[in-house]
Parts: C-alpha cells; sequence; structure tokens
C-alpha cells in the first residue's frame, strides 16, 4: 500500500506540472511587456482596446440570446417528453447527442450554402439575420449540454404530480411551464446556461466563418499580430472558463438531489 | 403510493369522455414537441444532409462518386485526413492512459480527499478551455521566447528547438490537445473507476489472487469497454476541432478541419462539391467514432451501474 501512494502521488504531481506549468508560463508572459520588470501593461492594453470591449460586448450579448434561445426551445420539450412523450426519449436524446458527432464546422458550411442571400430564407443576407443565426448555431452546438443539463433537473421534481395540481387549480400551458415547471429546475437550467455562456463566449469557428465581430476572431487576430497581449487575453480567457465552472459547481450544491423524498 | 392514486384518478377522469373526443385531440400531443424537431430539422439535419447529398453530385447536380474517389485520389487531402487521423489518435491515446492514470490515482491511489475533489474540479475547468487562449498559453510556454523554452536553454543548457523541437508541428499539437483530452478522460472514466467494487477485489484475495492477476483478470477486464469508448470519444473530439490548431499554427499545418476552412473562406479546391465530399468525410470519421462509441458504452453498463 505504501509503495501504491507513493505512484499515486507521483503521477499526480506529474500531472499537476503538466497542468500549471502553462497556466504560470502564460501569467508569466502576460507579464514581460515592459522591457526588464514585470508589469500588467499588457492587461491595461487589452481592457483598454476597443476592440476588446466591443467584440466582447458582443459576445456577451450573442451569448444571453443563445441562452435564451436554448432554454425556451429545451425546457418545454424535455418537459412534454417526461410528461406526455417519453417513447420519444431516444430519438429526442439522439438529435441532442448530433452536434458532438457532426463537428461545429460542418454545421456552420452547411449553414453557409443553405440560408445564403438567394435561398428562401436569407439569413445571410443581412447583419441582423446573420447574428440571429450565429445564435442558432451557438444554440445547436450547446443543445446537448442544456438538454442534458435540464432533464437531470427534471428527473428530480415529480413532474406528473406538479402539473396536475397546478391544472386543478386552473393553470395553462403557458403557466405551468413558465411558473411551476421552470422554477423547478432553475438551478439546472442555470448550469446549462453558464456552460453554454463559456462555449460561446471564446468561439472561433461560427463567427469567424460568419463573419461576425465576436470574441474569438478578434483573439485570434490578436494572437496572429501581437506578442504579449494574447498571454494577458488567455489568462482572462481562463478566468472566464474558470468563473463559469465554479458557479455551476456552487450551483449544483444547491440542486435537489431526487424529488421522491419520503414525505 | 398516494402519487399512484392521484395520478390512477386523474386517468380515469380524462378517460372518462367518449372515445371519439380523445381520438380527435392526439395532434396536439405532437404540438409539444414540435419546435423542438423543427428547430433539429432547419438548423442541425437539413444543413448536413445539404452537404451529404452535395458531396455526391457535380456542377450539373447529376449524382457520381467523382468527389469521394477524388478524396483519395488527391494527395493533399489524403495526407490531411492521414495528419487529422494520426494527432486525434495520439492526442486520444495518450490523453486516455495519463488521464486513467490520474484517475485511478485520485481514486484508488488512498490520496486525501481534497486532491480527488480538487481534480475534479480542475478536470471541469480545463476540459472546456479550449480554443484559441488553449493555442496562447502554449505559445507562451513552449514558444520560442515561452517560459519552459528559455528556462531550459539559461538554466540547464537544454537548446530544445536547436535540437530540433518546434512546438508549431503535430506533436506540438498533439501536446495542446492533451490539456482538455486528459481531464475529459479523468471526468468520463472516474465514474468508472468508482464502479469498480471494493468487494471484487476482497473476493479476489480471498481466492488466492495477487494484486496482478486482480487487475489483468478483474479491473482491467470490467475497465476495458469504458476506457476504449473513451478513448473513442476523445478521438472524436479532437478531430473536429479546429479553432486551437488554426490560432496555432495559422493555416500552415495541413488537417481537415483547417483545409475545410480555407475552403469555405474561399474555394481553394476550385470545385465546391469536392468541398462537400471533405465535410462529408468529417462526418463519417466521427460518426464512427461515435457508433464505436455507444457500442463500447452499451458494453461497459453490463459491470457498472
Amino acid at each position: 500500500m505504501k509503495t501504491g501512494r507513493f505512484w499515486a502521488w507521483l503521477v499526480f504531481g506529474l500531472g499537476t506540472a503538466y497542468f500549471f506549468i502553462p497556466l504560470i508560463a502564460t501569467f508569466e508572459f502576460s507579464l514581460r511587456m515592459r522591457r526588464g520588470e514585470y508589469s500588467f501593461d499588457a492587461y491595461r492594453v487589452v481592457l483598454g482596446d476597443s476592440r476588446f470591449q466591443e467584440t466582447f460586448a458582443y459576445s456577451v450579448t450573442v451569448a444571453v440570446f443563445t441562452i435564451l434561445l436554448g432554454v425556451l426551445l429545451v425546457v418545454p420539450t424535455a418537459y412534454w417528453i417526461r410528461l406526455r412523450m417519453p417513447h420519444l426519449r431516444p430519438v429526442v436524446e439522439f438529435i441532442t447527442l448530433l452536434p458532438l458527432v457532426i463537428p461545429a464546422i460542418v454545421i456552420v458550411f452547411g449553414y453557409i450554402r443553405m440560408y445564403g442571400s438567394n435561398s428562401p430564407l436569407p439569413f445571410l443576407g443581412s447583419a441582423r439575420g446573420t447574428d440571429a443565426l450565429l445564435v442558432i448555431g451557438y444554440a445547436t452546438l450547446a443543445l446537448p449540454y442544456m438538454y442534458r443539463a435540464v432533464d437531470t433537473g427534471l428527473r428530480t421534481i415529480d413532474v406528473r404530480t406538479l402539473t396536475e395540481a397546478a391544472q386543478i387549480l386552473g393553470a395553462g400551458w403557458t403557466t405551468i411551464i413558465a411558473r411551476v415547471i421552470l422554477p423547478n429546475v432553475l438551478i439546472a437550467v442555470l448550469s446549462g446556461a453558464f456552460l453554454t455562456f463559456a462555449i460561446v463566449i471564446g468561439e472561433f469557428t461560427l463567427a469567424s466563418l460568419l463573419n461576425r465581430p465576436a470574441f474569438g476572431p478578434y483573439l485570434q487576430n490578436i494572437g496572429a499580430n501581437r506578442a504579449y497581449e494574447p498571454a494577458a487575453l488567455a489568462v482572462i480567457a481562463f478566468a472566464i472558463t474558470w468563473g463559469c465552472m465554479s458557479v455551476i459547481q456552487i450551483l449544483a450544491r444547491f440542486a435537489p438531489k431526487s424529488a421522491n423524498r419520503p414525505n | 403510493m398516494t402519487q399512484a392514486s392521484i395520478s390512477t384518478t386523474a386517468d380515469a377522469a380524462r378517460s372518462a369522455p367518449p372515445e371519439a373526443k380523445s381520438g380527435f385531440r392526439l395532434p396536439t400531443h405532437w404540438l409539444g414537441v414540435a419546435p423542438f424537431f423543427i428547430f433539429a430539422l432547419m438548423f442541425l439535419i437539413l444543413p448536413t444532409l445539404y452537404l451529404v447529398v452535395g458531396a455526391f453530385q457535380n456542377d450539373q447536380g447529376q449524382y457520381t462518386l467523382d468527389n469521394i474517389r477524388q478524396l483519395f485520389a488527391d494527395q493533399s487531402i489524403r495526407d490531411s485526413y492521414w495528419v487529422s487521423i494520426k494527432i486525434s489518435f495520439w492526442s486520444a491515446t495518450i490523453g486516455a492512459l495519463v488521464g486513467l492514470a490520474m484517475a485511478i490515482a485520485i481514486v484508488r491511489g488512498g490520496l486525501p480527499a481534497w486532491v480527488r475533489s480538487s481534480t475534479m474540479t480542475f478536470s471541469g475547468v480545463a476540459s472546456n478551455f479550449a480554443g484559441v487562449p488553449l493555442a496562447f498559453a502554449f505559445l507562451a510556454t513552449l514558444g520560442r521566447l515561452g517560459l519552459v523554452t528559455v528556462i531550459l536553454r539559461d538554466v540547464f543548457g537544454i537548446n530544445i528547438y536547436a535540437m530540433g523541437f518546434n512546438v508549431l508541428t503535430s506533436w506540438g499539437l498533439i501536446i495542446v490537445y492533451l490539456f482538455f483530452q486528459i481531464p475529459l478522460m479523468i471526468v468520463i472514466i472516474t465514474p468508472a473507476i468508482d464502479g469498480l467494487k471494493r468487494e471484487w477485489g476482497e473476493a479476489a484475495a480471498t481466492l488466492g489472487a495477487t494484486t496482478w492477476q486482480y487487475w489483468r483478470m478483474v479491473v482491467i477486464p470490467v475497465l476495458w469497454p469504458s476506457f476504449l469508448g473513451t478513448v473513442i470519444l476523445l478521438f472524436a473530439n479532437s478531430f473536429g476541432a479546429i479553432a486551437t490548431a488554426y490560432a496555432f499554427t495559422g493555416s500552415s499545418l495541413n488537417i481537415v478541419p483547417i483545409k475545410l476552412y480555407a475552403q469555405i473562406r474561399g474555394d481553394v479546391l476550385h470545385n465546391p462539391h469536392l468541398g462537400y465530399a471533405l465535410a462529408f468525410g468529417m462526418i463519417v470519421v466521427t460518426g464512427l467514432a461515435n457508433i464505436f462509441y455507444i457500442w463500447f458504452r452499451t458494453r461497459s453498463e453490463r459491470w457498472l451501474k
């Protein structure tokens, strides 16, 4: 057992080194902008760049709309599947997993060919339309995570009883979903939302191929033209990912473990 | 118990109206899932089918296998698939082995509990830290002026670039991909290792098995399907990735996603239908990978509940 523990520490230590050295190196590199001493100049330059602010704000907006679309799409569907059409569950689950099978670049390639300005649905004909298509594309990419999160949340509540209770009190479908089901799975929805945010905020492929001024293409552009700013941006991006994941972890602590509690 | 009685009375109430009426209501069932299916059809299935059908057509719209044949005939395309498969294979295999070792270390190694919880949290973060920033991080580490390069050169006197190392190559990209492949492996395989029941170890010991026999005849056979399944998932994961590679090496590295990116941008193959075929090839590779994944997954669930 003693030797076992030694190997375990060794493996863990090597792994930790592999993961922390790049993070430390990136941070160190981001401080090197001023010759001969450490400074936060790279961060000041990046945060003061108007294009940073514009693209970041754009990506945050897109992320918010993506989350809204994802919730509108997934919550009623997952609810309805649980309540009335459990036989469709394998089909819906299969579809929600497709974005993991079909690479993002292939999906956006399909969009570009199908929704061009000469097509019956010319999303790409206008800037607003392209924004909408970008949001749709991100909602598609986030579908596996959103659906999984919401479905797990629904598993912990008694959908049928809640629905019947609400119906007895005279609630319609919209009221049931918005005011009974959604608040009950809010924590699950929020963790799906933060995961979506983490995916969307720095996404490169879709934004770049649809020519939208998002944060991902901006990052790539800075990376190709500057020396120290990319390191600062990488640190910022890591902090954002870390933040989103921490929120999800904290939310998980508040989530109900099981609905069918003994009453 | 009360739940059951409520729903049976509700069912009884619902089925009370005459048959004809309930038969009339049936289609409204579908309204609840219609938005989802329409969305999936319009923005997931049809765009993909468009490319797949296009891969089997020529400029005149006639059906042909020429594009597919050309995927294999064109030296540069064949090379790009080969390089992509090689990078995905090695990053998946190494990532899976290292991830497995780390997962075993944190679950079975007798390390303190905080090691496990912090590793799991960090893995959740790192498996989602991909794309452009990840490329920056490794350029700042192993690039010509990166911290590790500089320390190795100035402190240890090892100039890795003079020794022929370059981070902007396939192997450099594999090292970078490991940063999200290893954590993904840890996240997926840890529950499987948890599923190895302590009793099996005790039973094996009672029957006089050595540690090595226990591993060879119990642990490895039980974990094998999960392990292989996850390797394939990691393979598909890196096969479709483009952002990291593109930010890392620009368009200099000849891998399929970067080739497709260039084709979408400016028809570099001078044949739109060959571009569709390129995309179709990617779907075939990731699709096959996922079919194997699901197959292994169902096999692993026999033991690990």
